[in-house]
């Protein structure tokens, strides 16, 4: 029998889908950390380290700035782990810990905190973080170690343990007492842009190439950002977008002289293109909220990206292709607004 | 989108739209019942739009069974008929769904009170003047079935400079939980064709064109199967995706056609009516009845004994629950389907014209639990649902700074109808319709700037 009143009464609707903030951002951590998994099988213990202390140092200033803002404890909804894990997986494997926390701290300070936390940044936070480090240290940000180093899993990359506020040892040394041959210290990206020598596929698909912790295993990224894209947490449009627009500028130029551009496959697998695509330009806040802005903001990604590569100074571009694409967001979402029903009324007579 | 309709097999709109759980199989098979009279039965004055009816009865009045006892107040307004032979024992203010009390007349019904209707005036609609349909129409006190309860002799005649070519049928039904109009369409087929007959004679439509979403193909063999090959009258099946049923989005569906911004179906020449109007219009019109009872879907997940029940107007929703098996877990009570209907402060709230379900939560229940709100992280996922194309992610972010007004010129507020699809996908939880409500709440009373 009822008894008294209803106890609730709420506003329609009153379902709800079952998916939530903290839920897709937890997924997303599940699709990288195959990648990160990765990333420590290459190199060892110190790319462990240098994920292990971005994620951290992110959380905890995350912490930091939720308690005194007064927002409470904003660490469940995980997007500050997504932060952290990606920032390390841009940074270089041997880049020092001392930085890497500099640069994590920035990421979350900067780039997130002071614009009000999750839902507010204007730009990727990872990115905002990886860029100041890129002016901050820029000789450290681009040494890059061996992958697969012999004993890589009790030694640390000499670079990582440098003391605070110090300089990083030089690792030439290190690199040639290990014996491998060929490692010219340059990534894929490099060797093609600056000595036109393209490494092979096979070996960008299984990550047997010289680059930042995270960039090299294209096969886990791809599945990582399809699982997202099958569970409808990441919008296809946006890596669609991101590598339409890098063809667009790579095949014209690679079909007008193929040995000095590198072929798209090659654009598509060197450098972060791939993690950037699916993990960091896809980042929802920072980009537009019209599905179409979201194609829009992806090609204006691509075509950056491949523009910055082949006829800028730096040998990689993306970081700076999704940076400008963020800021530019906003104004894309502004003009692709999509056009209400009943604007184009057409009106027929019969059916 | 034109290569992408070729694999679909059912018609469907455009753009957005949601899959929530149907939750129909529980009441979807069984007959409608007839419930037995409350012994107290509240008549609300204002069950539909427009001017509430004024009452013809005093207190203390006996009162028979489908005789007036309110009449219409104008053009936009609908009489009242007793819903069981009783005494009239106070005319006075009520508890409503919508909150403020209102005024009702509330009849202590006789016991063993006869379920049989004698007050009746037959007249052959078939052969009327067509101008002198809609009074019939108006006299029965007939309203959108469907949840509107807009006052059908309104739209049943055109003004002189428009003309009504096609009626549009719903049979949709597409807010989960719901059946009774697939059981209206089932049981009641001969009365809903009758009704839809009435129809087109009265507002001079050529054709008719039934809409049923296709998780209702049952229904669509009985209404097919009593059409002969010429027929005027057609069923179409549509796609099942919520809010298939809203008008503007069946439109859409059946005829590839929209709506034009602030326009109504007559814009297009086409009146819309909910199957379990027309049956009812059917069913009450040649025996000259007034509407006195309707199907109300008793389910969720805290009813013991859902189905379908013909409940007189004016039962008390406490009483109608309690006849259906609803235990003291209750949490919520919700009038219409759990993406468009209102939750009752009270249990003595009656059922009104425009009531096709009551659905009860329990306390406890995974879709009922109060959830954290986040930031908005654009997502765009309620870009992608809104059936209107609208840009929910945009508009709460102006409701939130107040810019009501911007929110109605350069976002088309006004475009939405709180269907509520954006704020069952948001996974912040933000809740959109709510703040899309308030924002058009406080644009009604502050009156457009003039440009």
């Amino acid at each position: 029998m009822l008894k008294g009143k209803p106890v609730e009464i709420r506003t329609a609707p009153h379902l709800k889908r079952p998916q939530t903030v903290d839920q897709i951002m937890r997924n997303v951590v599940y699709a990288l950390v195959p990648v990160a998994g990765f990333s420590v099988w290459q190199y060892g213990i110190s790319a462990l380290a240098l994920i292990v202390t971005t994620t951290l140092v992110a959380m905890l200033t995350e912490q930091l700035f939720s308690h005194l803002s007064g927002r409470g404890n904003t660490l469940h909804d995980w997007s500050v782990v997504i932060t952290g894990l990606l920032l390390a997986l841009t940074l270089p494997p041997g880049f020092a810990l001392w930085m890497a926390a500099v640069a994590a701290f920035v990421a979350v300070a900067l780039g997130k905190a002071l614009f009000g936390g999750l839902g507010y940044n204007v730009m990727n936070p990872a990115l905002v973080g990886r860029a100041f480090v890129q002016a901050a240290f820029p000789v450290a940000i681009t040494t890059w170690t061996p992958a697969f180093a012999p004993g890589r899993f009790v030694e640390f990359i000499p670079s990582t343990l440098a003391m605070p506020f110090m300089k990083p040892q030089p690792v030439a040394d290190w690199i040639s007492s290990l014996g491998i041959d060929g490692f010219s210290g340059a990534t894929p990206l490099a060797l093609q842009k600056f000595q036109h020598i393209s490494v092979s596929t096979t070996d960008l698909l299984l990550g047997n190439v010289g680059g930042s912790a995270g960039e090299a295993s294209a096969i886990l990224i791809l599945l990582g950002g399809l699982y997202l894209a099958y569970r409808k947490m990441l919008d296809w449009r946006i890596p669609l977008g991101v590598f339409a627009g890098a063809i667009a500028v790579a095949l014209p130029m690679w079909l007008i002289d193929s040995t000095v551009y590198p072929s798209p496959l090659f654009v598509f697998l060197s450098g972060g293109l791939m993690l950037a695509a699916w993990f960091m330009a896809s980042d929802m806040i920072a980009s537009p909220v019209t599905p179409f802005g979201a194609f829009i903001y992806g090609v204006l990604i691509g075509v950056l990206t491949v523009v910055i590569r082949l006829f800028g100074g730096l040998s990689e571009g993306v970081m700076y292709a999704i940076l400008l694409a963020n800021a530019a967001s906003p104004l894309i979402a502004a003009v692709t607004q999509p056009s209400v029903y009943g604007q184009i009324g057409r009106l027929e007579n019969r059916p | 989108m034109t290569i992408l309709s070729m694999f679909r097999r059912y018609k469907t709109f455009s753009h957005g739209g949601i899959h929530p759980l149907e939750n129909k199989d529980s009441t979807a098979g069984l007959a409608i019942r007839r419930l037995p009279f409350a012994p107290r039965l509240v008549v609300l004055l204002s069950q539909h739009k427009g001017a509430p009816a004024r009452p013809m009865v005093r207190v203390g009045q006996e009162v028979v069974r489908g005789e007036p006892i309110a009449q219409a107040d104008g053009h936009v307004s609908v009489p009242m008929h007793a819903p069981a032979t009783g005494r009239v024992s106070s005319i006075d203010l009520w508890a409503t769904a919508e909150g403020p009390r209102a005024p009702a007349i509330v009849i202590d019904v006789y016991e063993a009170a006869s379920q049989e209707v004698l007050y009746e005036h037959p007249v052959d609609v078939m052969h009327m003047p067509p101008a002198d349909i809609g009074r019939v129409v108006k006299d029965a006190g007939l309203v959108g079935l469907g949840g509107a309860a807009f006052p059908s002799h309104v739209k049943l005649h055109s003004p002189e400079d428009k003309e009504i070519h096609t009626l549009i049928i719903n049979g949709c039904e597409c807010e989960p939980y719901l059946t009774c109009d697939h059981r209206v369409m089932l049981e009641q087929t001969d009365a809903l064709l009758a009704g839809i007959r009435i129809a087109m004679r009265a507002s001079g439509a050529s054709c008719a064109l039934i809409g049923v979403e296709d998780n209702k193909m049952d229904a669509v063999e009985a209404i097919r199967s009593r059409l002969h090959g010429q027929d005027a009258i057609q069923v179409h099946a549509v796609q099942a995706r919520y809010p298939q049923g809203a008008e503007k989005m069946l439109i859409e569906s059946l005829l590839d056609q929209q709506i034009p911004i602030g326009g109504l179906p007559l814009d297009l020449g086409l009146a819309v009516y909910n199957v379990g109007t027309l049956a009812q219009m059917g069913e009450l019109l040649p025996r000259g009845r007034g509407l006195i009872e309707r199907v109300v879907t008793v389910s969720g997940p805290g009813v013991r004994r859902p189905g379908n029940y013909l409940v007189p107007i004016g039962t008390p929703v406490g009483f109608l629950l309690q006849q259906a098996g609803v235990d003291a877990d209750a949490n919520e009570v919700i009038l219409g389907g759990p993406m468009m209907g209102m939750s009752v402060a009270s249990l003595d709230v009656p059922i009104t014209k425009g009531v096709s379900g009551v659905v009860v939560y329990e306390s406890g229940d995974p879709d009922q639990r109060a959830r954290r709100v986040f930031p908005c992280i654009k997502c765009s996922r309620c870009v992608e649902s809104c059936p209107m194309r609208l840009n929910p992610s945009m508009l709460a972010q102006l409701a939130q700074k107040r810019e009501y007004e911007r929110m109605r010129e350069d976002f088309h507020l006004d475009q939405c109808f709180e269907c509520g699809c954006c704020a069952y996908v948001c996974p912040s939880n933000i809740p959109l319709t709510q703040y899309f409500r308030i924002a058009k709440a406080i644009n009604r009373e502050r009156p457009a700037l003039v440009v």
